[in-house]
């Protein structure tokens, strides 16, 4: 097995010299920020991006956690050639999503659609962070709204996996302003009786962790994410006084009482199936 | 004025010249009448000049100003039998949002706003007008106690953001903003919302989904402070003036992109100049409002608010 070539390797040289570092090819080996291991990209990606040393739970991208998830060719996207415009005219913006575009297979920060889980119907949405860091700016929050509606209007279970560092800057009030929108339309689809799961992954935080991601019936996290409000670097500036390793992490807000549950992502699929079958969720399941 | 903007110098000197002259002609031989004539003819123009042409950043100074009227000045004018309720019934009384039962023009209504101190000691008191979770929370108890009893509610902005400290994060801050918004979204009475200085993000939107959006005129409502911007976009805080322009926070620029219903033009100078004259301004506003809103079914009214919200943002679609 090529993880006890690995593991025997530790113990001649558990932390790699520098040059190792450089010697790892681009894309074909990648190292476990969390316990320093290389591996893989292949091993890690068979894992579900989880390290099979240490449990760290590595980013995903939309589209992989899509077809982790969701039963084979079941994915219809919705919105997919939406983008976004420059509306404040910030410099350099309209580049950046560029970039992004070419460096990713996304051509904004989420993706949505719906697709089946083990038979059972459900609208979803899957922000992906490699995309301008998962920020929400219109488009993001127009398909998010868009697929709140369908979910509303299809009578679907609503399921979101977020990813965000927060509202997008470059589009400054606006941003700001579709955390309203995609609340608005989440109350719209609690008043109807919709089930809403929301599922954190890293990173939640500023806006994106202030409106629908924390608006969930159910509120689940993956192993380790940062979630939060507030970045910690501003925390610790105003109150002057360091802050715990494990603050912001979904274990920290677990014990805080502020999610129902934290999930390995290996146990994700099992317990959202769990959630869609005690709340009747239709479709083809048998 | 104790407090003199950067801006405004010229026309605060010149001011001081005139009555300095005045005193003089009354106080001594010399008739200088033909120089005050002219130096308040000058006068006119330069205020026309300061007042009516600021920049983003003279806006920024004039919403942060340490005399701006806060939410409570306003109430006193506003409103009648002002009766504040404390406490969120969870955890404690944030004095960094006051809130309220109250009449206008004799129908009850719920007042909620963000308080700031007008000195050291009060700002230290009302945390600088940053809410913890428990703020939101106690908006939202109220908000909820108008819907059941159908009194209209009114809210005022006017924060730097929600507190971005250790225990707001462990009590929930995120939770509490987010439930704000969705809560409101649903709510069966009018909500006006008005920003009165700073809107900042977050903090500032947890009161502020409405079917009523206004701005004073020198008020700002921005996704992040201009310093924050300066400092996260550029890595430099210095910035900040630039930033001020780029991001578009001002209330002529949110109209301008169709977040905000209108500007509520301010007494020249800004409205600490003159509070009854401001609070008269923002009383048109409100009762223009209400009676159009009041008009409204239920259904008719939360369609309208999710329309509003839905319709903010600028995309298009890729070319295929």
């Amino acid at each position: 097995m090529l993880r006890d070539f690995f593991s025997k390797k530790k113990r001649y040289a558990s932390i790699p010299s520098q040059e190792a570092k450089q010697d790892v090819p681009e894309g074909l080996m990648q190292k476990c920020p969390n316990c320093q291991k290389i591996f893989y990209r292949k091993e890690l990606n068979r894992n579900m991006n989880v390290c099979p040393h240490c449990d760290h739970h590595h980013r995903l991208s939309a589209y992989e956690r899509i077809q982790h998830l969701f039963d084979e060719e079941s994915f219809v996207e919705w919105d997919k050639h939406m983008i976004s415009n420059n509306p404040l005219h910030f410099p350099e913006y309209e580049e950046k999503l560029e970039k992004d575009r070419q460096k990713s297979d996304l051509n904004e920060a989420v993706v949505t659609g719906k697709a089946k889980m083990n038979g059972m119907e459900a609208a979803v949405a899957v922000m992906d962070a490699r995309f301008r860091m998962g920020s929400m700016g219109s488009v993001v929050g127009e398909k998010i709204t868009n697929a709140i509606e369908n979910a509303r209007k299809e009578n679907l279970p609503f399921i979101i996996f977020t990813a965000s560092g927060g509202a997008r800057m470059q589009e400054g009030v606006l941003s700001l302003m579709q955390m309203g929108k995609t609340s608005v339309a989440l109350q719209r689809l609690h008043a109807d009786g919709g089930l809403f799961i929301s599922v954190m992954t890293h990173p939640t935080t500023g806006g994106v962790s202030a409106s629908f991601a924390s608006l969930g019936d159910y509120n689940f996290a993956e192993p380790g994410a940062l979630i939060g409000f507030a970045g910690r670097r501003i925390i610790e500036q105003t109150i002057r006084e360091k802050l715990p390793e494990d603050f912001q992490t979904a274990e920290f807000l677990l014990e805080h009482g502020q999610l129902d549950k934290v999930i390995h992502r290996h146990e994700m699929k099992k317990t959202l199936t769990t959630v869609l079958d005690l709340h009747n969720v239709g479709g083809d399941q048998s | 004025m104790k407090h003199v903007l950067e801006f405004e110098k010229p026309v605060i000197e010149l001011r001081e010249k005139i009555s300095d002259l005045k005193r003089l002609t009354e106080n001594s031989e010399m008739d200088l009448s033909d120089e005050i004539v002219t130096l308040e003819k000058r006068l006119e123009r330069l205020e026309t000049d300061v007042y009516d042409r600021m920049a983003p950043w003279d806006r920024v100074q004039m919403a942060r100003h340490p005399e701006r009227p806060t939410t409570l000045d306003y109430i006193e004018y506003l409103f009648t039998d002002f009766l504040e309720l404390h406490g969120d019934r969870n955890f404690g009384d944030d004095a960094a949002i006051v809130s309220g039962i109250a009449k206008f023009k004799g129908q009850p209504v719920t007042v909620i706003g963000h308080q700031r101190g007008k000195d050291t000691k009060e700002n230290i008191r009302r945390n600088f007008g940053m809410p913890h979770p428990e703020g939101y929370r106690k908006a939202l108890r109220l908000m909820k106690q108008a819907d059941k009893f159908k009194r209209p509610i009114i809210t005022f902005i006017d924060t730097k953001g929600a507190y971005p400290g250790k225990a707001a994060e462990e009590r929930g801050q995120s939770e509490a903003i987010a439930r704000n918004l969705m809560e409101m979204a649903g709510l069966t009475v009018p909500v006006i919302c008005i920003v009165i200085g700073e809107g900042g993000s977050g903090g500032a939107l947890g009161l502020g989904i409405g079917d009523r959006i206004f701005m004073l005129e020198n008020s700002t409502y921005s996704v992040i402070s201009p310093e924050g911007a300066s400092s996260i976009l550029w890595k430099d805080a210095g910035l900040a003036q630039e930033a001020a322009e780029s991001m578009k926070i001002t209330s002529y620029d949110l109209k301008k992109l169709n977040v905000i219903d209108g500007v509520i033009p301010e007494v020249r100078g800004g409205a600490h100049r003159d509070i009854q004259a401001q609070a008269q301004e923002i009383e048109k506003i409100i009762s223009d409002s209400l009676e159009t809103l009041s008009a409204l079914e239920v259904d008719e009214l939360l369609e309208k608010r999710f329309l509003k919200y839905k319709n903010i943002g600028d995309y298009t679609y890729l070319d295929l």
